[in-house]
C-alpha cells in the first residue's frame, strides 16, 4: 500500500478551500497551516500562463525529516504516510530545516506539525478533508498499489510532475500538468 | 513561454506565515507531552444549515467538538447548490460565529450620526424606541415612508413585518448594484430571468463564454464546480476580460479587451453569426421575432469595425464565433452576475441574450435550463394592508422596466426635494453594509442625515452601524432558524437552517426581533405563532415533510412537476414577452423610448496619469461581509492593487509598497493599498478586490486594511432602463509619499 495524491493544476482555481477545510478539520490554530496555495505567472501581457497548485507535505519515500529527527517523532505510518508523534517531538526544528517543501511548522503547543493526509479520515474510509471539500474536484487521493484507485487511474491518463525532484526525496504528491 | 517576467506568489499568505511564525516559536518552551489536537468528532451530533456567507446558500452540516463548540461545517451531499462541497467562505463560516468583534447587545445612539457613539440598551428599550418613531412616521406620512434594505435571510422576517405595517418599500442592493441589468435584458428578450443559482447548464456545455465574469475568483460554488466538470469534458472556454483572470487562465481563448467596449464585440459576434449563417436557423425561425431588423442593424458592425474599438483581432472574433456555432446549442454566453458597469448595462446584456437566442441555447441542454422551485405555502396570516404608495412611486416614473425595487432610487427618495410629496423617513437595514454596497457614499450619507430613524440589524459592527440610531445584534446563521430555502434548480429542493448553538452574547434571531417589534406596533395578528419552529413545521407538513424529517435530512428533493428541463424537439413554446416570441427586437425597450437593439456608445477614457478602477471578487471573501472573519482574514487580510509593470515603472512603484489612490473628483482613499505589480492587468486600468478598507476600529482585523473601492466610486452612471448604478467609469491615480509625476518618472 502506498498512499499518494494527484492535483490537477488545470482545474485548480486557487480558492484556498483546501487550506480552510484542513484548518477546521484538524484544529490547526489560526495563523498556521498544513497546506497552502501557490500561483506562478509566466509571460508578458497578453501572452500569459498561470499555474496554480495546492501544496502540502509530499509524504516522501526518502524523507529528510524522518532521517534527521533525533527522537523518532517523525516516522512512517501505513501507506508511507509521514507523521509526527507530538509527545516524542522536542521541537528542535531540524525537520523544518531539512524539508525542501517548507511543509512543516512549529505548533504553538511546542511540537512540529504538518499534513497527515488526514490519516484519521483515511482509516475510516473517507477522503482527506482537502480532497473532500475541493469545489473543482481537482484532487485525487488513493493507493498507488491499487490500479483502480482514483490516483492510479488519473496518473495513468495524464502528464504529471513532482516538486523539486532533484532533492531525491521521492515525493508522493503529483501535479497534473 | 518566456520566463523573463516570473511572478511567484503564495496566494495564501499562510504558507509563508507557517514558516515565519514557525521560526518564532521554534525556541519556545519545549513541552514533553504536548496535548494532542483532536480532529472534529465525527460521532458528535451534526445539525443542518444553509450558508449565509454568500447568496449561494449552500446546504451543509455543522459539527461541534467534544467541548460543544462549533468546529467545522461541511457540505450536504444531497444539495444541488454544493454537492457536498462547501467553498472556502462556507468552510470558514465558523469564523463568523467565533468572531469576538461581533455585535453583542442592542445599542442606541447618543450623539451625532456617523460618530459611532452608543449606549448599551435592553431589547425592550430598543424596540420601544423604534416603535415610537415608526408610529409617528406612519401617522404623519404613511407607513410606506419606512423602507427596508436587505441582503440576508433576516430580510424575510423584517419584510413580513413591513408588509404588516403597510409598506412595500423593500429593496435589495443585489438588484440595482449587481445583477439587475441581466434580469431586465433577459425578461425583454426571453420573458424570464436568470434566477439564483443561475440556470446556466455549465455541466453539459461544450462552449462557455465569460464576459468579465471571473468564475473561480467569484466562488459561486455550483457554477465553479460545473466549470471544472466542463474543463474535464473538454469544453471550450472563451474569456473576455481586460485582466488575465483565473478563468482566463483556464480558457482556450482569452480576449484581452479594452475596458468598456464589450458591446462592440458582442455586435461583431452577432454580425459574424448572421453574415455566415452560423445561427440556429430552425430555432430562430420558430421562436424569435425581429430577426430581419437585427440583421440590418448589425450589418455595419464587422469584426474589422470592432477591432478598432476593442483591440481584439478580427480573426479571433471570427474564430471564437465559429467555436460558439460549433458547440451550438450546447453553448452559454454567460450573463454574469455583477453587471452594473457603465450605465448601458441592460443594452450590453441584451447583446448577450441575443447571442444566446441566435445560438439556440435558451431551453437547450448545455445552454440554459428551465429551473423549478418547490414552493412552500405561507403560514396563514390575515391579508396585508394595501400600501397607498408603491416603492416605484419613489422614483417618479423612471426605471419602469425594473422588475425589482431600485435601492438607489429609494436612497434618492430619502433626500427631501420639492418634487416629491413625501420622502422616505426611516430605514431598516439588514445584512448589508450600505456604505460599501451603494456607490456615491456622500449621497448615502446625505440620505441618512435626512432620516428620522435608521435601524441596522447585523452580526458585525460594519460601517453602516456607525450611522444607526439603533443597532440590533443579530445572531449568526449558525445560531438561528430562518425560513426554508426554496431555490430554483434542475430538481426542486428545500433546505433547513437550524441553530447549531445557542446565540452568543445578547444576540437574537431576526424572526424574534420582527415578532417583538410587531408586538410593540400592534401587529400581533400577523405573527400568530410562538416561535419559528411552529411556522416551519406547519409549512413542511403541507408538502408531506416535517421539521423533524428536515432536521435529519437537511435537504429534501422533489420530482419535477413536468419533464420540461429543456425544450422538447419541435416543441411549441410561448415566451412571456409582448409577442410571445423571443424578442431580438425588444418591443418593451422601444415602448419605453430606449433602443430596441443594442448600440455601441464610446465611454469616457482615463485622463492622462489616471487608470480605470476595476474591482472584483476573491474566492475567500464575500463583499465586505467577511473582512473581519478570523478564519478568512487568515487567508487574505487586505486587498492589493494590481498594476501593470509598464505603469509601475512609470511611477516607480514596487510590489509590496503602499499607496493611496485619488480619483478623478479629487477623492483620496482613506487608507493605503499594497501594490502588486503584475502582467495580468492592462496598462490602462488597475484592479482591486472589493470589500476592504474598513474604517470602523471595532473591526479589529479589518480596520485600515486595504482600500475601499466604493469610496472612490463617486461618479455613477445610472442605467436609464432599470436604475442600475454603473460603477466602472471611475479613474484613479497614485498618491505616493514622495510625489512623482508619472510622465516624468519614466523618462
Amino acid at each position: 500500500m502506498r498512499y499518494a495524491m494527484a492535483i490537477d493544476t488545470k482545474k485548480c482555481v486557487g480558492c484556498s478551500d483546501c487550506v480552510v477545510a484542513c484548518q477546521t478539520e484538524n484544529n490547526v490554530p489560526i495563523g498556521y497551516c498544513r497546506d497552502w496555495v501557490v500561483e506562478v505567472t509566466d509571460g508578458t501581457y497578453p501572452q500569459l500562463e498561470i499555474e496554480i497548485r495546492s501544496e502540502r507535505c509530499n509524504h516522501c519515500d526518502n524523507s529528510p525529516c524522518v532521517r534527521c529527527c533525533p527522537t523518532g517523532a517523525s516516522h512512517y505510518e501505513e501507506g508511507g504516510v509521514v507523521l509526527v508523534t507530538p509527545h516524542k517531538c522536542i521541537g528542535c526544528g531540524a525537520c523544518i530545516a531539512s524539508c525542501p517543501y517548507d511543509a512543516r511548522y512549529s505548533h504553538p503547543d511546542g511540537y512540529v506539525d504538518k499534513c497527515t493526509f488526514c490519516i484519521h479520515r483515511i482509516r475510516k474510509g473517507e477522503q482527506p478533508a482537502c480532497v473532500a471539500v475541493c469545489p473543482t474536484k481537482c484532487m485525487y487521493f488513493g493507493d498507488l498499489d491499487d490500479p483502480n484507485s482514483a490516483v492510479s487511474k488519473v496518473l495513468k491518463k495524464r502528464k504529471f510532475k513532482t516538486l523539486i525532484p532533484e532533492a531525491g526525496t521521492q515525493p508522493h504528491v503529483y501535479y497534473l500538468i | 513561454m518566456s520566463n523573463s517576467r516570473r511572478e511567484f506568489i503564495k496566494i495564501s499568505t499562510l504558507g509563508t506565515a507557517g514558516v515565519a511564525l514557525g521560526a518564532k516559536y521554534l525556541y519556545s518552551e519545549v513541552i514533553g507531552d504536548a496535548p494532542l489536537r483532536f480532529p472534529a468528532s465525527e460521532g458528535s451530533l451534526r445539525t443542518p444549515t444553509y450558508c449565509e456567507v454568500c447568496f449561494w446558500q449552500c446546504a451543509g452540516w455543522v459539527y461541534k467538538n467534544d467541548s460543544g463548540e462549533i468546529q467545522k461545517i461541511t457540505g450536504n451531499d444531497d444539495d444541488p447548490h454544493c454537492n457536498g462541497r462547501f467553498c472556502p467562505r462556507g468552510t470558514g463560516g465558523v469564523g463568523m460565529y467565533h468572531d469576538e468583534d461581533r455585535l453583542k447587545t442592542p445599542l442606541i445612539r447618543t450623539s451625532e450620526r456617523g460618530k459611532d457613539t452608543f449606549r448599551e440598551a435592553t431589547w425592550d428599550e430598543a424596540f420601544d424606541y423604534i416603535a415610537e418613531k415608526l408610529k409617528k412616521i406612519a401617522a404623519e406620512q404613511g407607513p410606506e415612508c419606512v423602507a427596508l434594505f436587505t441582503h440576508g435571510s433576516g430580510g424575510a422576517h423584517f419584510g413580513h413585518l413591513l408588509k404588516a405595517f403597510g409598506s412595500a418599500t423593500i429593496s435589495a442592493p443585489s438588484f440595482a448594484q449587481c445583477r439587475g441589468p441581466r434580469e431586465v435584458a433577459f425578461i425583454t428578450t426571453f420573458g424570464d430571468i436568470i434566477y439564483s443559482p443561475e440556470r446556466t447548464d455549465i455541466r453539459d456545455t461544450r462552449c462557455l463564454v465569460l464576459i468579465g465574469s471571473h468564475l473561480g475568483e467569484n466562488m459561486h460554488n455550483g457554477q465553479v464546480q460545473e466549470m471544472s466538470d466542463a474543463i474535464d469534458k473538454g469544453a471550450t472556454i472563451i474569456t473576455v476580460d481586460p485582466r488575465y483572470s483565473t478563468a482566463a487562465s483556464k480558457s482556450k481563448y482569452w480576449l484581452p479587451i479594452k475596458p468598456a467596449t464589450d458591446i462592440a464585440l458582442l455586435l461583431a459576434w452577432i454580425n459574424v453569426l448572421i453574415e455566415n449563417e452560423w445561427y440556429d436557423k430552425e430555432y430562430v425561425e420558430k421562436y424569435t421575432t425581429g430577426f430581419e431588423q437585427l440583421k440590418a442593424h448589425v450589418q455595419p458592425f464587422t469584426p474589422e469595425w470592432a477591432y478598432g474599438i476593442t483591440t481584439i483581432d478580427p480573426n479571433v472574433i471570427r474564430e471564437t464565433a465559429r467555436e460558439m456555432r460549433n458547440a451550438s446549442p450546447a453553448v452559454i454566453v454567460h450573463p454574469g452576475r455583477h453587471v452594473t458597469w457603465y450605465g448601458d448595462d441592460t443594452q450590453r446584456l441584451r447583446g448577450v441574450a441575443i447571442l444566446n437566442a441566435l445560438l439556440g441555447s435558451w431551453g437547450r441542454r448545455g445552454g440554459f435550463y428551465n429551473p423549478e422551485k418547490m414552493k412552500l405555502p405561507d403560514y396563514p396570516v390575515p391579508p396585508f394592508p394595501k400600501p397607498n404608495r408603491m416603492p416605484q412611486d419613489a422614483y417618479q416614473g423612471k426605471y419602469r422596466l425594473a422588475n425589482e425595487v431600485v435601492s438607489n432610487g429609494l436612497c434618492d427618495a430619502t433626500i427631501p426635494s420639492v418634487e416629491r410629496e413625501c420622502n422616505i423617513r426611516a430605514w431598516i437595514v439588514n445584512g448589508t453594509n450600505l456604505m460599501a454596497a451603494l456607490p456615491d457614499q456622500q449621497k448615502t450619507i446625505d440620505a441618512i442625515n435626512a432620516l428620522d430613524l435608521l435601524v441596522v440589524v447585523d452580526t458585525m459592527p460594519v460601517e453602516i452601524t456607525g450611522y444607526a440610531d439603533v443597532v440590533l445584534p443579530e445572531c449568526t446563521y449558525l445560531e438561528r432558524y430562518d425560513m426554508i430555502r426554496q431555490s430554483p434548480h434542475r430538481e426542486p429542493n428545500i433546505a433547513l437552517r437550524m441553530p447549531a448553538a445557542r446565540p452568543k452574547y445578547n444576540s437574537k434571531p431576526a424572526w424574534w426581533m420582527a415578532k417583538q417589534l410587531a408586538g410593540k406596533l400592534g401587529l400581533e395578528a400577523w405573527f400568530p405563532w410562538n416561535d419559528l419552529e411552529e411556522v416551519l413545521d406547519w409549512q413542511l407538513k403541507q408538502i408531506g415533510s416535517s421539521l423533524d424529517e428536515m432536521k435529519r435530512m437537511g435537504v429534501k428533493k422533489f420530482p419535477r412537476s413536468y419533464d420540461d428541463l429543456y425544450f422538447a424537439p419541435g416543441e411549441e413554446v410561448t415566451f412571456n414577452t409582448n409577442s410571445g416570441k423571443i424578442e431580438l427586437y425588444a418591443s418593451d425597450l422601444e415602448a419605453e423610448g430606449f433602443a430596441p437593439m443594442p448600440v455601441y456608445t464610446p465611454h469616457e477614457e482615463p485622463p492622462e496619469g489616471f487608470y480605470r478602477l476595476n474591482y472584483g471578487r476573491a474566492p475567500v471573501h464575500t463583499f465586505s461581509r467577511t473582512a473581519n472573519n478570523p478564519n478568512l482574514t487568515d487567508l487574505m487580510d487586505e486587498n492589493t492593487l494590481w498594476v501593470n509593470p509598464k505603469v509601475a515603472k512609470l511611477w516607480g512603484l514596487k510590489t509590496g509598497q503602499y499607496v493611496k489612490l485619488k480619483n478623478q473628483d479629487g477623492k483620496v482613499s482613506t487608507f493605503a493599498i499594497k501594490v502588486r505589480v503584475t502582467e495580468r492587468i492592462r496598462w490602462d486600468s488597475v484592479y482591486m478586490v472589493h470589500g476592504f478598507g474598513h474604517n470602523n476600529p471595532r473591526l479589529s482585523r479589518a480596520h485600515g486594511r486595504g482600500v475601499n473601492d466604493t469610496e472612490l466610486v463617486t461618479r455613477v452612471h445610472v442605467d436609464p432602463v432599470m436604475g442600475g448604478t454603473g460603477m466602472r467609469g471611475n479613474f484613479v491615480t497614485f498618491v505616493t509619499d514622495e510625489p512623482t509625476d508619472g510622465k516624468e518618472a519614466g523618462s
